[in-house]
């Protein structure tokens, strides 16, 4: 009997049967992911290496670790439209703080440790999802307007500090001692890039976060049925609030991954890739209505539509098919979304 | 009350009609017919079915089993608007006006009148006016349905299903929120479309007043038929003893305990109404529960019965008063705060309230005791797995464990978990809103035996209910309920039929 394990309820039906329909939909995006797999292995000798692995897994991290967040928010039965922006945002920020902070008052220009142009940077996001959260938590503006205006805004400002240009060659000077920003982007650690295993440690940790702690429990619950949520003692405007300050701080570290990657900072970074990341949770089996959904499901999700978008690159497919591909992608999964929990609520209506 | 005392032909008959959802049986196997020109009401509880039946004479929801026969024909209504086609219409308990449009769209939903340029306002303008004439209301068509009373949006139902000239016309409660003229006119109404051949089934729980104006009685029960009659041969007290039945044992008051000092004190509490009328739905209301007391609130709809109990638990905000748990003051207090220090509620709907649809048995039934399962940072699957398993023993929840899926529970052991979930934080007042509401009566005496038992070893527990067969069981105090006051209290020994006079029920208005 498992009770605390999110993951375990989800995987293990209420029928206890074998056939291969049911196997299938429960893991789709498991074989979905296989299959691409198999298939670009079979077009490209390129695939199917372990250097495309790793470079694909790079590409994947930025898009993963908005899905991490955007999985929480969605769990929460809200959707936040504001991560992309967020990430250009942040990313700039970053940016700027490693080109020097110039003091006019005192004269000085000041060059910030790369420990606190992190930590800066995540507060940064932290404030951004805070603002959401309250907004909507309080405020009581539906979570779609409320993040498409952050959306908006934070991109606004990441124009505003530019002037719309791009901030270059970050990796720092040693003589300022700033230097080590590009390490979260290139370095690699046993051979794997750094960008990943930040992805990895995220993933467990909120892996476990909701299948271990209280607050996962009552993510699951306020997402599942709010009201209940509420008459049974769960703080859920506290966690509405948390779900956006940690999808905030989620894309921040996206976004110092992102920039890292390019050793450049530009304001329209992340452009669209809230929607790749909602893309990434729903294909990963997630319910937009709340209270369901994994992170195993996500991070699959997330490595689907990059494995897919990599592949398509590397045989040659025209950008604009790619985009038609992830769009069927989407569709065909919220689809088996549908049937697999419109199956389950027939069955136990 | 109408003189035609003949029995007019059976326009349309229900036969064997059985309806079930999941493991719930909300009917099983009625037969009623409807006569021509004539009114039949249904009498019965909350929960005996009335409401699904209606449902699927108008078509609204289709039949597990059993058939409907219109004019000696079997016919299968495959949506609402088929039925209307055919000539039955309906006017829903619950309103189902869109609140964004004019009252003129709203008659016109579905069948505006059209030209060869479009909808033809003018012309639904003008058999609006006609309607509302004819109700003796002065409601303009271009008024916003939102910006009406309650009442008048009762009106505006009413004139719909007027509209359609239909040939039978079911009424769930239409009465509910008239004020009296407004029900004269309506039984006025009524009469007119009698004599022109129209017939009516009628529901509500003004039972008297029901009796003015209506032909036959079905009296439902538990989703069966319990009993027929022509008016001319019934009065109140026969409706009342087969609605209720007479072996309808839901245990005495708990005895042979101390009742201890008083756990819950409400003093002069007010809750304004929700939506902003002015009024109070809870009208500086008092009372107080000592430990080890069962309480009964009961009222009829609209009481103000959920409104206390909400604002008792913190889920609404009162407007003046306060609420003291053990002498000490909590108004100010979250739900999660009141919880902790042992005040808790049952809701009344379980599904929209009381249970998360996606999660397992085990995880409802812990929801709200996550407290006392957390270890550090993480949650212990042990003391987790122990509080569930004590839960489903002492509640007594039929289920294949606690990682069942809740919806493939009964009704009545869905209702368990939600009082299991309360339990098992160890409260010392415990408040049910109608806590038997739509479970059968082996679950509902189940219940009422468990919350005697937790009575007895000090727990102060009060239930609302709007079933007076329901005051009369284990609670040692009957309140009444009635505009937001208390209209009267009883002791365990009074009859039911002082207890529905004293909430308005049997009162005609």
């Amino acid at each position: 009997m498992s009770v605390t394990n999110a993951k375990t309820s989800q995987a293990a039906p209420a029928k206890r049967s074998f056939d291969l329909g049911h196997l299938l939909l429960e893991g789709r995006a498991f074989f979905a992911l296989i299959v691409i797999i198999a298939v670009f292995s079979f077009l490209s000798p390129y695939y199917f290496t372990l250097n495309n692995f790793l470079i694909m897994a790079s590409h994947v991290a930025i898009f993963g670790l908005l899905a991490i967040g955007m999985l929480l928010v969605i769990l929460n039965g809200g959707i936040d439209l504001s991560v992309g922006s967020t990430l250009g945002l942040c990313g700039v920020v970053a940016g700027y703080l490693m080109k020097g902070v110039t003091l006019n008052y005192f004269g000085v220009i000041l060059y910030p440790p790369v420990w606190a142009v992190v930590v800066l940077t995540c507060a940064l996001g932290a404030l951004i999802g805070a603002v959401n959260g309250v907004l909507i938590a309080y405020l009581r503006v539906p979570a779609f307007v409320a993040t498409l205006g952050v959306l908006y805004c934070a991109r606004g400002f990441a124009l505003l500090m530019t002037n719309g240009l791009t901030f270059n060659n970050l990796s720092g000077r040693p003589e300022l001692g700033n230097t080590g920003f590009d390490w979260l982007g290139f370095n690699r650690l046993f051979g794997v890039p750094i960008g990943v295993l930040v992805l990895a440690t995220l993933a467990i940790l909120c892996g476990i976060m909701l299948s271990k702690s209280a607050f996962g429990r009552w993510l699951y619950a306020s997402g599942g049925n709010e009201r209940a949520a509420d008459l049974s003692g769960v703080p859920v405007k506290r966690v509405k609030i948390t779900v956006y300050v940690l999808s905030g701080i989620c894309a921040a570290i996206a976004g110092l991954v992102l920039s890292s990657q390019l050793t450049s900072a530009g304001p329209t970074a992340g452009t669209t890739y809230e929607l790749t990341a909602i893309a990434a949770v729903v294909i990963g089996g997630a319910a937009l209505t709340g209270g369901r959904g994994t992170i195993r499901g996500t991070m699959l999700g997330a490595f689907v539509i990059g494995f897919l978008s990599d592949g398509l690159v590397i045989i040659g497919v025209s950008s604009y098919w790619q985009t038609v591909f992830t769009g069927a992608v989407i569709v065909l999964a919220v689809l088996l979304n549908s049937i697999q929990y419109g199956g389950r609520r027939a069955k136990s209506a | 009350m109408s003189a035609t005392d003949q029995i007019g032909e059976v326009v349309l008959a229900a036969r064997n009609i059985a309806k079930s959802y999941g493991n719930v049986h909300a009917l099983k196997g009625v037969n009623f017919e409807v006569h021509r020109g004539q009114v039949t009401t249904l009498f019965g509880e909350n929960g005996a079915g009335k409401s699904t039946l209606m449902k699927i004479l108008s078509g609204v929801v289709q039949p597990t089993s059993g058939e409907i026969i219109l004019d000696g024909k079997p016919v299968v209504f495959s949506s609402s608007s088929h039925a209307r086609d055919s000539g039955i219409s309906i006017i829903h308990q619950e309103l189902s006006l869109a609140p964004n449009m004019n009252v003129r769209d709203n008659i016109f939903m579905g069948r505006e009148i059209m030209t060869s340029t479009g909808v033809d306002f003018a012309e639904e303008e003008r058999q609006t006016r006609a309607l509302m004439a004819e109700l003796e209301e002065d409601i303009d068509p271009l008024t916003l349905v939102e910006d009406l009373r309650l009442g008048q949006q009762q009106i505006v139902e009413i004139a719909r299903a007027l509209s359609v000239n239909s040939r039978i016309l079911i009424m769930d409660e239409p009465t509910s929120a008239l004020s009296a003229t407004e029900v004269e006119v309506l039984f006025k109404v009524i009469r007119d479309l009698k004599s022109k051949g129209v017939s009516i089934v009628y529901i509500s729980h003004h039972l008297e007043e029901a009796l003015q104006i209506t032909n036959h009685a079905v009296v439902l029960r538990d989703g069966n038929m319990t009993a027929y009659a022509e008016r001319k041969d019934i009065d109140l007290e026969w409706i009342v003893r087969n609605m209720v039945g007479e072996n309808f044992d839901l245990g005495t008051p708990p005895t042979g305990h101390a009742i201890g000092d008083v756990a819950l004190s409400v003093e002069n509490l007010c809750v304004p109404d929700a939506a902003g009328a002015g009024y109070n739905v809870v009208d500086n209301m008092s009372l107080s529960v000592r430990a080890g007391e069962v309480v009964c609130i009961y009222g009829l709809m609209g009481a103000g019965r959920t409104e206390l109990l909400e604002c008792v638990a913190g889920r609404l905000p009162a407007s003046s008063g306060r609420v003291r748990l053990k002498g000490q003051e909590v108004s100010g207090l979250s739900i999660a705060e009141r919880i902790d220090r042992g005040l808790v509620l049952v809701p009344e709907d379980r599904q929209r309230d009381g249970l998360v649809q996606t999660m397992s048995v085990g995880q409802n039934l812990s929801l709200a005791s996550i407290g006392n399962f957390v270890r550090g940072l993480f949650t212990s699957r042990s003391a987790e797995q122990a509080i569930v398993d004590e839960a489903i023993r002492k509640v007594h929840i039929k289920t294949d464990g606690g990682a069942a899926a809740i919806g493939s529970l009964s009704g009545g052991n869905q209702q368990k978990v939600v009082i299991g979930k309360m339990l098992a934080t160890n409260p010392e007042v415990i408040l049910l809103d109608e806590p038997s509401r739509g479970i059968d009566i082996g679950a509902k005496s189940e219940v009422f035996k468990l919350l005697a038992e937790r009575a007895r070893s000090g727990l102060a527990v009060i239930y609302s209910t709007s079933e007076v067969g329901e005051c009369l069981s284990i609670a040692h105090r009957i309140i009444v309920m009635r505009r937001g006051r208390i209209s009267a209290e009883f002791t365990s020994d009074v009859t039911k039929e002082k207890i529905m006079a004293a909430s308005g029920e049997s009162v005609a208005h």
